[in-house]
């Protein structure tokens, strides 16, 4: 009991903190924990990015960056704490790169004002502004994923899935329960008999799903899964022989971490992408020149062009170019989380601003709006090669299924408006 | 010179038998208590309550309860998690399906559910023992988990498979969601922690807790004394249940808001209560609360250090704490093995004699 005193104390000496003039980003990132070989390089990107602006730019239309970066181990628990101990440091949004920290912030963040994006992960339907007014999940979301999944296997099928075999295999939490619905919908509609095999944090063990694969003989398999057990799975699907190009992951199951420890084995593994791969863009020498030579690099600086350094730069960038259009908006420099809001929800991504930023090609165009925080749903589906040991492009971005999407998102965002007893509108 | 009973006369046995004999440490109380729940609640703000205080208060509760599991009747216990999930979907049920009854009586009812599926899950301490009665209560741990992750009724049908709290009061004041009041939280938890370690302090000075002390101390012997195992057992299953259940119910509406059961009421849950009962010793109330204050306060004094003050990198900050809790846990084990409790009671007898030891 004596400790609360001294915590009272050390409160007090903590209250005086410094003078709020910078742009302030907190990464709530985790470098630590059983997933931190995937948390790392998204924390990397996300960083060097902002490092990047301060440095060539000196930051965001002349006001300066400051990043926090907080610890969660991707630990709901630590998460509460990041975010209050951020919060309060004049924080512009949240991207917690976790599905359960998300679900935990979205009503704190809108009870705060501070926007949140999820960018492809939290709850999919964020994507309706009239619900979830400080909460973005552009540019693509997991049932986009679910759908495009579809697509390309419609694709490769000449149109038709007539009578096939789909399993999922997913998490078994939030994150990996996500798009069944989606996909028990798409089953209904194309026609195809879908499976779903669950697995449990934090996946090392698959062998039971894994046979059960091997007795089914499904002629697809869809994975949402994250760290270790994409790993697991990957070398699990080769050890049954298991055909790679048959094998498709979300995008969070596509990263150079989980298809190099199956070696050539995982060669044609797909993985889905909203964003491009590979670091062969203009902005990569500016990182390069800027950021990696002068000894400013995130982390140990090894993950530059990977998939998910890649997504971190990408979620880095979004967040910049938002920050723009609000200092547009509301014509200051300085922002606040409500005016950073106001610039998500007009963000617009077209190509000739992607060419300006050093990116062409990298993501797909879209527009923010505040009936739409989800962006169109464009994703691509990318394809391992193992001997170039590089992740390639096979498809354009292409736009998911919004005919089963739409009701989907709509029926889920009324469910909630209903049960926290929000008004839709803009 | 602190802490003598010189001068401090009992004319009375309830004077005599009371939890603070000794004056000094009687006001002490008074003023701890003055303090939590006068001074407090003026001064905190949304980080400090929901960094560090109602972590705090809620694994305090949870702490008691299998305090009084394993430190008083020697069950020892590592289904904690499990029954903290069983309060938190009891909790979000009744919150769910009556909305208009009062949060109080919501995470009552909830820690009553679960001290029922406590003695359900006890009833095996009656034939087995020690390491054999942990791993029937782990296999409670998983049961539990498993099935509030199987079966959709526990949370709704929710697509995720996540709980979340809707806004509820308490007498008109909004308590779960995210519009409450830093204080309002504080002391609707503050409540139950005061309440818990009065009923825990009060049962385990009486007949019922003598009755598990003497289980702890030899089974056989205790029964041959007229204690009926079957009651105590079950009792101490029930009596830590309802706590934990309390707990977990305010862990889910009141400090987390949104929860999923592997994430959250995982085994490591049940690991990190007992090594707070561990370390702030074992059949002692204050120990419960010296264990949870030394695991919440020390990963987040370490952070303020590591990253606010020195600077150093988050990765390497949050790789230290797992070396430094550790290390302390280690030398504590060592060094003071029935915990914080214990240096407690060494340093009031010290304080007694100080400053003439001799």
């Amino acid at each position: 009991m004596k400790l609360k005193l001294t915590t009272l104390a050390l409160g007090a000496a903590l209250a005086a903190g410094p003078a709020m003039a910078e742009l302030v980003f907190p990464s709530l990132s985790y470098r630590t924990g059983p997933y931190a070989a995937n948390g790392i390089p998204f924390a990397d990107g996300y960083q060097d990015y902002f490092t990047l602006l301060n440095e060539r730019d000196g930051g965001i239309g002349g006001e300066p960056i400051r990043m926090i970066e907080c610890e969660t181990g991707y630990n709901t628990e630590k998460g509460v704490e990041c975010y209050e101990s951020t919060k309060g440091e004049g924080a512009l949004v949240y991207q917690p790169l976790s599905t359960g920290i998300t679900y935990q912030l979205i009503p704190k963040a809108t009870a705060d004002g501070i926007p949140v994006h999820s960018m492809g992960y939290g709850r999919t339907s964020a994507k309706d502004g009239t619900v979830f007014k400080n909460i973005f999940n552009y540019p693509a979301n997991y049932w986009d994923g679910a759908s495009v999944a579809i697509k390309h296997l419609l694709d490769i099928n000449d149109g038709s899935l007539e009578g096939k075999k789909i399993a999922l295999v997913y998490h078994n939490s939030a994150y990996g329960k996500e798009p069944i619905r989606t996909l028990e919908e798409l089953s209904e509609k194309h026609g195809f008999e879908l499976s779903l095999l669950p697995v449990d944090h934090p996946g090392q063990e698959q062998k039971s799903q894994w046979l059960q694969i091997r007795r089914e003989k499904p002629d697809n398999v869809i994975m949402y899964g994250w760290g270790v057990m994409n790993q697991v799975a990957i070398q699990e699907a080769a050890n049954i022989r298991y055909p790679m190009d048959q094998f498709i992951g979300i995008w969070w199951s596509g990263s150079e971490n989980d298809v190099r420890p199956s070696g050539a084995a995982a060669n044609g593994y797909k993985s889905l992408t909203f964003h491009n791969v590979g670091d062969d863009f203009p902005v990569f020498a500016d990182i390069q020149k800027y950021v990696v030579d002068s000894g400013k690099a995130a982390g140990a600086g090894d993950q530059i062009g990977t998939a998910l350094y890649n997504r971190g730069l990408y979620a880095a960038m979004l967040a910049a170019e938002a920050a723009k259009t609000a200092q547009g908006i509301h014509n200051t420099k300085a922002l606040t989380p409500g005016q950073m809001r106001d610039g998500m929800e007009a963000l617009e991504i077209t190509e000739a601003k992607m060419t300006d930023l050093g990116l062409p090609g990298f993501g797909p165009e879209f527009q923010v709006s505040c009936e739409n925080h989800g962006g169109n749903g464009l994703v691509a589906v990318a394809q391992w090669d193992a001997a170039a040991d590089s992740w390639s492009l096979i498809t354009d971005f292409v736009q998911s299924d919004q005919d089963v999407l739409g009701p989907l998102v709509a029926e889920d965002a009324a469910a909630f408006a209903a049960e926290s007893g929000i008004t839709p509108g803009c | 010179m602190l802490y003598r009973e010189s001068g401090d006369f009992s004319s009375t046995y309830a004077q005599d038998s009371q939890t603070f004999p000794i004056k000094f440490d009687r006001y002490r109380y008074y003023f701890v208590l003055f303090i939590a729940i006068v001074v407090i609640p003026f001064v905190i703000n949304d980080y400090w309550v929901n960094s560090l205080f109602l972590p705090f208060l809620i694994y305090a509760i949870a702490a008691i309860g299998l305090n009084i599991l394993v430190g008083y009747c020697g069950q020892v216990s590592l289904g904690t998690g499990g029954f903290m999930a069983v309060g938190a979907y009891a909790c979000y049920k009744l919150m769910t399906s009556f909305p208009d009854i009062s949060m109080l009586v919501h995470v009552l009812i909830s820690g009553l559910i679960t001290a029922a599926v406590g003695v359900l899950f006890g009833l095996p301490s009656l034939r087995i023992k020690g390491f054999y009665l942990a791993v029937a209560t782990l296999a409670a741990q998983f049961f539990l988990v498993w099935l509030f992750n199987r079966v959709p009724w526990f949370y709704n049908y929710s697509a995720s498979g996540q709980i979340s709290s809707p806004e509820r009061t308490f007498f008109g004041i909004i308590i779960t969601g995210p519009n409450t009041e830093a204080w309002a939280t504080y002391l609707f938890c503050l409540m139950f922690v005061i309440f818990s370690a009065y009923v825990a302090r009060n049962l385990t000075r009486g007949s019922v807790g003598r009755k598990w002390m003497a289980i702890r101390d030899m089974d056989i012997a205790a029964e041959i004394i007229g204690v009926n195992p079957l009651r105590a057992k079950l009792t101490a299953f029930a009596v830590s249940s309802f706590f934990i259940g309390i707990s977990g119910a305010l862990f889910f509406s009141i400090y987390l808001g949104a929860v999923e059961v592997g994430e959250v009421f995982g085994i490591q849950k049940s690991f990190l209560v007992l090594f707070m009962i561990i370390i702030g010793g074992l059949g002692s109330i204050f120990g419960s609360f010296a264990g949870a204050a030394f695991l919440v306060l020390l990963p987040v004094a370490l952070k303020i250090v590591g990253v606010d003050w020195l600077g150093w990198p988050t990765d390497i900050v949050a790789h230290l704490q797992l070396v430094i809790v550790g290390g302390l846990i280690i030398i504590f084990l060592i060094a003071e093995p029935h915990g914080l409790a214990q240096l407690w009671r060494v340093a009031k007898e010290k304080l007694r004699l100080w400053p003439f030891p001799h």
